[in-house]
């Protein structure tokens, strides 16, 4: 098994993959968002609360991958209790982060979990899988309804 | 396409050498090449044909009255010759290049489709197929008014006889359904189900881009109108394929695209069409990519293929036999007539991570859907992952592909 196999497959990933948080419909929600891969088929639900400018609860539904799953979860547990423009700051660092064509250095005080992402760079087949619960999640917050493509 | 006789021995390492991306490696592991459903490597005598036609040979054909142009139409035409005989076809000109499996359907969707349809009239498909032989006739069926009918697959992966005929009507007018089925293997009867549909009154097309890899067909054995499939997959270029059409019904059809080389005469008070095989290729044709597949076909048909039928079929009972004794594992699709390739999942592993974790082991095969999200529904599955084997794996790759899912397993424990 090489590094970067590892890497992509920490434990962490693993852990969110077997138990993810927030995972199901929220009730009441106040945004939702549907994300879709065509490529692959994977399908992920964002549900969000809104109370005031702060992101009170988020959950997800999926349907995909390790990666997907697990960069849903780890998203639910960064994001959670934000203020939303805040919110929207930690999208664009992650999606930065993902696709990213340079190395960067990787503040784990800051990124914690998120940073167990990173190994996704290494897989261009699956950075979209990593991405997509994040499009999605953007997409709520923008009360887009529309499913996003990745 | 398979042929139960005694086979004699295949000589693996000597045909593997044929092969040059063979040799090269995935990082540190060798590469073991098991997507070959996706698309097939080339031997060295197709790359070096089509090495050879643009250093030496290459022109426009058609009206050209110098040397080169004359020659590269003779070239042309001898390809197009080469694949009938291959096929069965009675003549060349049964034979249109196309850019591959998707642009036949669609010519015949959209020519065929676009001028017998009426309101009403009914398209039938099986649940097997792949979108490339759903979406064309979704579009013409939308335009026309037709209705599509659907037979069903049996847990078995195969289409039953009794299914395929009740679902045929006096409304029928084109039946189209797979060779063999991309996802699951399964190998249709084709020569029965074309006997029932034509007995109804029903054309037939054929989607043969799974079949031609695994062996000679016969178009006229089987007795379809419309044969599909495409170089890429058996060991051709990619870009070209073939629609091999009954000449009489292609005349009598409308053609698919407007262009050079298609017409007789142009007007601006009228354009009369030449008949096939122009009649369907507007425009300079993909004459490398012909020359190319010339030299797939002639490769194959030197093969011995009852030994390539036994050695391919021997890769698939050993795969199925290394996977099932994994803990977790699902096979997909147990046909008694199968091609060389297998559908599996591994419990709690989605098919894209399988996929992964095996191709850092050098073990490249396909996870997804397949394009046939209908049967993957049916299969109640998102998708699955997709070992194909051709006539070059060896026992020692299935091997590799049955190790690197248990590695994903004991990942993911």
């Amino acid at each position: 098994m090489d590094d970067a196999l590892e890497e992509l497959y920490q434990a962490i990933i693993l852990q969110h993959h077997r138990s993810p948080k927030n995972e199901g419909v929220l009730d009441p929600y106040t945004h939702f968002a549907e994300g879709f891969n065509p490529l692959c088929g994977d399908r992920l639900t964002v549900y969000t609360r809104e109370e005031g400018q702060v992101l009170s609860a988020v959950r997800f539904v999926a349907e995909g991958c390790a990666i997907s799953r697990a960069s849903a979860s780890i998203m639910t547990t960064r994001t959670v209790g934000l203020p939303l423009a805040t919110v929207q700051e930690r999208i664009r660092d992650v999606l930065t982060l993902l696709t990213g064509k340079e190395e960067i250095a990787i503040d784990l005080d800051t990124l914690g979990e998120l940073a167990a992402l990173a190994g996704v760079r290494r897989f261009p087949a699956r950075i979209k899988c990593a991405t997509l619960a994040w499009h999605a999640l953007r997409n709520a917050l923008n009360s887009d309804c529309e499913p996003v493509r990745t | 396409m398979h042929t139960a006789t005694q086979a004699s021995t295949l000589d693996l390492s000597d045909l593997r050498a044929e092969f040059p991306i063979l040799q090269r490696s995935i990082g540190r592991h060798p590469l073991t090449y098991l997507d070959n459903a996706a698309t097939s490597q080339k031997p060295a005598v197709v790359i070096d044909a089509i090495s050879r036609f643009f250093r030496q040979d290459n022109a426009n054909i058609h009206r050209g009255v110098h040397y080169l142009s004359v020659q590269a139409t003779d070239l042309y035409d001898r390809a197009r010759a080469a694949v009938a005989g291959f096929i069965g076809a009675r003549e060349a000109r049964e034979i249109v290049f196309v850019r591959g499996t998707t642009e036949a359907i669609n010519l015949v969707a959209r020519s065929f489709g676009g001028s017998r349809l009426a309101a009403g009239d009914e398209i039938l498909l099986t649940l097997m197929e792949h979108h490339a032989n759903i979406v064309p006739w979704q579009q013409i069926a939308a335009e026309r008014g037709a209705i599509i009918r659907v037979v069903p697959v049996r847990d078995t992966g195969e289409i039953d006889l009794g299914d395929f005929r009740s679902l045929l009507g006096p409304r029928t007018r084109i039946a189209a359904f797979a060779h063999a089925s991309n996802a699951l293997g399964s190998i249709n009867p084709v020569a029965d189900m074309t006997r029932i549909a034509r007995e109804h009154g029903a054309a037939v097309l054929i989607d043969g881009a799974q079949a031609l890899p695994h062996g000679p067909i016969d178009v006229a054995a089987i007795d379809c109108d419309f044969y599909a499939f495409s170089g890429h997959k058996m060991f051709g270029p990619d870009g070209i394929g073939v629609l091999y059409g009954r000449a009489d019904l292609l005349n009598a059809l409308p053609p698919y695209q407007g262009g050079g080389d298609m017409i007789e005469r142009v007007s601006f008070s009228g354009t009369t069409f030449r008949e096939v095989p122009e009649r369907f290729e507007a425009g300079t044709p993909h004459i490398s990519g012909a020359i190319g597949l010339e030299a797939a076909v002639n490769w194959l048909r030197q093969l011995d293929w009852p030994a390539v039928h036994a050695h391919e079929q021997a890769l698939l009972e050993q795969a199925e036999t290394l996977l099932a004794e994994i803990p977790g594992v699902r096979l997909y699709g147990c046909a008694p007539d199968r091609v060389s390739l297998l559908s599996f999942n591994l419990e709690g592993v989605h098919p894209h991570d399988l996929g992964t974790i095996l191709d850092s082991e050098g073990v490249a095969i396909r996870a997804g859907h397949h394009c046939t999200q209908p049967l993957m529904q049916h299969l109640g599955v998102p998708g699955t992952a997709r070992a194909s084997f051709a006539l070059y794996n060896t026992p020692e790759e299935v091997e590799r592909l049955a190790a690197a899912v248990r590695r994903a397993r004991r990942l993911f424990a």
